[in-house]
């Protein structure tokens, strides 16, 4: 592999951009049976809370055209059980960890991130934007006041590169962006999942037993790419895109549009292989345009 | 544990019933680890995510694995029109767990409607040591009937309406099956309802249970974590995971939800 792909973003040292998305991808040990971790930019690994989490009653997944909505509501096993049991094996897989957390006070998103702060995560990306759990989560993200105030107090708490995880459902995304950007964020990540709600017509019933959940998949892709587009236009620190990924194309459009890095989710499912056949559709995008580095494109979109 | 995702050359396929169908894959090394009560899962044009199908029977010398499939949505639809001698995409073997077969000597196996396929792996298992429960709603519905005969298997069959086997459910044919002799293992999977009786069942007359579970799913192998089903761990109850805890479990193990 070329360094061609490497990026360094908001200070992390990425061999490629190419990341499994926060939900999708565990904490990596169930796709280390398929490849190693070590082709992967990086991993967002589940979001993480304070205590264990159970998570929504299920179903928790139902399937909509192009897409999906899930509505797993955060079941993790907590902090203290990432770093004492998943963060040791991550940290042996040669790949950039950037621990996903979430909360439903400030408090406990402060408590989170001093936990980490000792640790060995290279980043910490926050998730103010879950749609799917009752207190805190998007509640957070819908407004400027909420998404500045999580960002200070995770900011205070911590020297890591802090990347906030915005929500798409709010009016104007930037102004969201502008706000963290504001309160000391290094790096923004969007899009979290659109809320949406699928009705079984025979039964009269929401698929999702949570009623709504959260789209995504190639459905939002365009969302995804106008959002991150009007987002990198209105901050200086870099943004992580993703939203519907599931082709290098898609990678490199969503580039254009202004972000730096990437992350994989509902493809993962599809295609437990994406985020490897996506780097090897950049290496060749790469060498076919005579690039020294993919990061030559970010932002290059030429609007009318 | 290996997980082998690849596009497979269906060597056969065979309608069983109405909508039923049933398909041969040539997949050497998937058959070569494959246990019974695992699954495969398949993509499917034009959808998002994979079709979970439980491997029917596995041929390691061959280098097969058999799948049997009912048409019950879009996405079954689709793969039904996968043809002989076309590619299947599958990822395999997946189930953290199958049916714990090596330890047990005589068996009583019980499917309903289209959890029938999976049993007939674990009938290969027991020959002669194992007795077949199949229920089915009518004649027009039964499959695999001849297949749980060339396992050696004793094989008693069950529709709705009488009109095939006795009339009447699995469980009432198990009742029957227990009053006369005493399997060390009880195996089952169809539809709640029937496992809550057979697992009611076993636990009356003191047997050990093991039931295949169905949940909707994302990754199919542990990192997403949508295909949560209730289950008493430990003393606390637990959200399992139907694909990667599963997608068989003991009996004792499983809460089922009201729906
Ligand atoms: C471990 C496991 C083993 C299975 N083995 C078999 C088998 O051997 N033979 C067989 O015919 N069927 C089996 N099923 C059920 C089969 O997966 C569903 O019938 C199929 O997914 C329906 O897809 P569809 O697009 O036709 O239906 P739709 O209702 O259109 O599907 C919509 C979505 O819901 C999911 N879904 C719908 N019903 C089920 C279900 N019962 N279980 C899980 N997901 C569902 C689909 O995968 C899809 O994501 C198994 C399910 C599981 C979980
Ligand atoms: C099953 C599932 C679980 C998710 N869990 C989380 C989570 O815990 N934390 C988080 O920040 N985002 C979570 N997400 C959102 C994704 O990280 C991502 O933002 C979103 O799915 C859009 O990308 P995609 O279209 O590539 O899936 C989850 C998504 C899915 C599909
Ligand atoms: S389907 Fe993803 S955890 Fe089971």
């Amino acid at each position: 592999m070329s360094d061609k792909l490497s990026v360094n973003f908001a200070g992390v040292d990425f061999k490629n951009p190419v990341i499994p998305a926060s939900g999708a991808f565990g904490y990596g040990r169930e796709y280390e049976n398929f490849y190693p971790l070590s082709n992967l930019g990086g991993i967002s690994v589940k979001g993480t809370t304070g205590t264990k989490r159970n998570g929504n009653l299920p179903p928790r997944i139902a399937e909509t055209p192009s897409g999906m909505l899930n509505s797993v509501g955060l079941q993790n096993p907590g902090i203290d059980h990432f770093i004492k049991i998943e963060l040791p094996n991550l940290k042996t897989k040669d790949t950039v960890i950037i621990a996903n957390i979430a909360g439903s006070t400030a408090d406990e998103y402060r408590e989170i991130a001093e936990k980490l702060e000792n640790t060995d995560v290279d980043m910490i990306e926050v998730n103010i934007s879950c749609p799917n759990v009752k207190a805190g989560g998007a509640a957070f993200g819908v407004t400027c006041e909420g998404a500045a105030s999580i960002t200070k107090i995770v900011r205070a708490a911590t020297r890591k590169p802090v990347m906030m995880k915005l929500s798409p459902n709010v009016t104007n995304i930037a102004e969201i962006a502008k706000a963290v950007e504001a309160e000391g964020a290094d790096a923004v990540s969007l899009i979290n999942t659109l809320l949406g709600m699928k009705i079984d017509i025979k039964t009269r019933r929401p698929v999702l037993h949570n009623n709504v959940g959260g789209l995504s998949g190639p459905a939002v892709f365009p969302v995804a790419v106008r959002m991150v587009w009007q987002v990198s236009n209105a901050v200086k620190i870099p943004v992580c895109g993703m939203g519907g990924i599931s082709r290098w194309q898609d990678v490199v459009e969503m580039m254009m549009a202004g972000a730096q890095v990437v992350q994989i989710g509902a493809a993962m499912f599809s295609d437990p292989f994406a985020p490897l056949k996506i780097i090897e559709g950049l290496e060749n995008y790469v060498s076919e345009n005579d690039l020294n580095n993919l990061q030559e494109i970010v932002g290059t979109v030429i609007p009318w | 544990m290996k997980y082998t995702q690849g596009r497979y050359i269906i060597l056969s396929k065979k309608t069983l019933a109405k909508e039923i169908y049933d398909m041969t894959i040539l997949c050497p090394e998937i058959a070569e680890i494959a246990k019974a009560g695992q699954f495969v899962n398949v993509k499917v044009n034009g959808f998002t995510l994979r079709r979970p199908i439980s491997i029917c029977s596995i041929d390691r010398e061959k280098g097969t694995l058999r799948i049997v499939f009912e048409v019950r949505g879009e996405g079954t639809k689709e793969m039904s029109q996968i043809a002989e001698g076309e590619l299947i995409d599958i990822v395999a073997p997946l189930g953290g767990r199958g049916f714990k077969v090596d330890q047990f000597e005589t068996a009583v196996i019980i499917g309903g409607g289209i959890g029938t396929p999976p049993m007939l792996a674990v009938a290969e298992k027991f020959g002669e040591k194992g007795t077949v429960i199949s229920g089915f709603r009518n004649a027009a519905a039964v499959i695999l009937q001849e297949d749980f005969k060339a396992a050696g298997a004793e094989t008693i069959l069950c529709t709705d309406d009488g009109s095939a086997g006795k009339k009447g459910f699995v469980t009432d044919a198990l009742k029957e099956v227990l009053s006369r002799k005493k399997p060390e293992v009880i195996f089952a999977c169809g539809p709640d309802v029937m496992l809550r009786r057979v697992i009611e069942i076993a636990k009356e007359n003191n047997i050990k249970c093991q039931v295949s579970l169905e949940e909707r799913m994302g990754c199919g192998v542990g990192a997403c974590l949508v295909c949560a089903c209730r289950t008493i761990r430990n003393g606390d109850e637990y959200y399992a995971h139907v694909c990667k805890d599963g997608p068989v479990f003991n009996a004792e193990e499983v809460l089922f939800d009201e729906r």
